[in-house]
């Protein structure tokens, strides 16, 4: 498997980064990092890691099972991350949350038809004085309303219709 | 990158955020030009063991939020050790109601920088991680560029300024585990593992990351470091009070007017933290309960509220100062339903490797589900109670503690909400013989 130069280069200075022997380190950055460019942790994505690191298979896929980031099919273009923990259950998030489930008809986890969004219900993400909080992708969006909501919704499907 | 902060209000104690707010606030030549790395240079003038004991002197203790004193974590660590020692900063933040290493990082990050060299310096050791959690993706990226930067003006790597100390540093994801968090966690991940605990002892000084000696804190506990070192321990322990020094950030959410992120001396009033900084409890409404710390706090009732905020008060008060995340509750909350939603991120969160954290935390989210509800009997609070003490202490980390402490404050302190809700729903109990189910009306 080969991923782009720019990955390909960010892995290697990744493997600097260790004590001589305990590359292994990078197996969750790796993991993370080329699942942005593959789209999922694919079983070739598994096997490639696997070999490049010198560890046996099993040992990256008990770190995938671990790990909520990291996941085994592809999501949305746009992955919706909405926070209902406390900061944010106490400023509107859970509200924010029902309305982008029947706004998109989609649940957690789930993927619209036209592969544009998917949905998860988060944990805390670390906003919480600028709560409701919720991530596209890696991208925060603070102070949320479902106004806010519904033209980040807007402004992605008018971006990707035909001119 | 977002806008993470607020116009500075007066009651704060602008000590660490001081270059927060000045322009190109993250640039190295701003930091160079405002004390940036002055606390390092003096630092490089001190044996090891003076700067551990200026750091014992100035009484920090650890923001992450277990508050263990910093400098008695730092002399824990064999210098004459022959294997090599590690410096690792906690950047997980993923307690709920924290958001403040995030601000340290966004608009300082060379402070955090600058405190990592005066542990390395302290320990004797030339190699060195920040353990990013997945999510903050714009700062692993933002602190690959600060750390390239460090390299190329000479404070990071060979030699550094001439010094002769050497130092290596580099940016570690994770990728969703609030488990990772934990120490020991957090050095399983590093090494490429699942983030399960460790046992203890022994502890990280002697055996941390890849099994060497290791000084582990939070972002926030290495970025006071070049005060404490520039200014003087007793200077920074005399910010707070008696064995609780210097000054910390207090992320304040939930039902106030001013949510944000403030600077506070050590012993500051709680109260007045609410009112005055966070401009009191919003909509005219009044104040319920306060959660300090963190969801792993125990919540504190409003007639519990008027103590200082230091680590030794909010034990006194059968809670804790934590992680800095208070949230603030009004009076319309609704507590049997965010009992049931902080337990269901421990369930979530629980890495499964005990069997009182991983059953434990499942069944406690399944009966406050059903509770919050309005499904069960008044026996079911008792369970509820009893679960949680059994979990704690018993558990193999303390995340088991994190689930249990709340839990058992909100039942013991507000009963009767659980007890309201149950008497309130009508259920439709059919006929015997019949094969349907109880229904909710």
């Amino acid at each position: 498997m080969t991923f782009s130069p720019e990955l390909e280069a960010r892995f290697a200075k990744m493997l600097e980064n260790y004590p001589p022997g305990r590359q292994k380190g990078a197996v969750i950055p790796m993991l993370i990092y080329a699942q942005d460019e593959v789209g999922a942790v694919t079983p070739e994505l598994v096997l490639e890691i696997a070999q490049r690191l010198a560890v046996k298979p099993i040992e990256i896929d008990e770190v995938v099972e671990f790990y909520s980031m990291l996941h085994r099919t592809p999501l949305g273009k746009h992955h919706i991350q909405i926070c209902t923990n406390i900061a944010c259950q106490l400023t509107g998030g859970e509200e924010l949350w029902q309305h982008a489930c029947k706004k998109l008809g989609i649940g957690n986890k789930q993927v619209t038809e036209d592969g544009l969004f998917s949905l998860e219900e988060v944990e805390c993400v670390g906003a919480c004085s600028w709560a409701p909080a919720i991530q596209d992708g890696y991208e925060y969006h603070h102070h949320m309303t479902i106004e806010k909501l519904d033209q980040l919704i807007e402004d992605v499907r008018r971006a990707v219709k035909p001119q | 990158m977002e806008h993470l902060l607020h116009e500075p209000h007066p009651l704060e104690t602008i000590l660490l955020s001081r270059r927060f707010r000045l322009e190109n606030s993250a640039s190295i030549d701003t930091f160079l030009a405002n004390e940036g790395f002055d606390g390092f240079r003096q630092a490089l003038t001190m044996t090891p063991e003076e700067i551990v004991a200026e750091v014992k002197l100035s009484n920090l203790r650890g923001r992450g939020g277990a508050g263990f004193p910093a400098g008695m974590k730092w002399s824990f660590v064999d210098r004459k050790s022959p294997k090599p020692k590690y410096v690792v900063v906690n950047a997980d933040e993923s307690e709920p109601g924290t958001c403040k290493d995030r601000v340290i990082l966004q608009y300082d990050p060379f402070r955090l920088i600058e405190g990592v060299l005066i542990a390395a310096r302290a320990i004797g050791s030339e190699r060195g991680w920040i353990y990013i959690r997945g999510e903050y993706r714009y700062l692993i990226e933002h602190m690959n560029a600060v750390i390239a930067t460090a390299y190329e003006r000479g404070w990071l790597g060979k030699n550094i300024q001439g010094s002769g100390m050497n130092f290596d540093f580099a940016t570690q994801s994770g990728a969703g585990a609030y488990e990772c968090g934990e120490e020991s966690a957090l050095l399983e991940s590093l090494e490429g593992k699942r983030g399960n605990p460790r046992l203890k002892p022994p502890f990280p000084a002697q055996v941390g990351a890849f099994q060497c000696p290791t000084v582990l804190n939070n972002v926030e506990t290495y970025s006071a470091a070049p005060d404490v070192i520039l200014k003087g321990g007793q200077y920074y322990a005399d910010l707070g009070t008696p064995r609780n020094g210097g000054t910390r950030l207090l992320c304040i959410s939930g039902h106030v007017n001013r949510p944000g992120v403030y600077e506070v001396r050590l012993g500051m009033n709680m109260l007045q933290a609410v009112n005055e900084l966070a401009g009191g409890v919003w909509k005219g409404r009044k104040l319920k309960a306060i959660i300090p710390g963190g969801s792993s706090c125990p919540v504190l009732t409003a007639g519990e509220c008027d103590i200082p905020m230091d680590y030794d008060s909010l034990g006194k008060a059968g809670s804790m100062l934590g992680s800095g995340g208070m949230v603030v509750l009004d009076e319309t909350t609704d507590m049997v339903k965010l009992l049931s939603r902080i337990m269901k991120f421990y369930a979530h969160e629980s890495c499964g490797w005990c069997i009182p954290c991983r059953e434990g935390t499942t069944w406690l989210k399944k009966i406050l589900a059903r509770l919050d509800g309005g499904i069960g009997s008044v026996n079911d609070i008792d369970t509820v109670d009893q679960i949680a003490v059994n979990m704690f202490g018993h558990t193999f980390c303390p995340l088991g503690d994190a689930a249990a402490m709340p839990t058992m404050a909100i039942v013991r302190k507000f009963r009767q909400e659980f007890e309201a809700k149950l008497q309130s729903t009508q259920v439709f109990v059919p006929e015997p013989g019949t094969r349907s189910l109880p229904v909710l009306k």
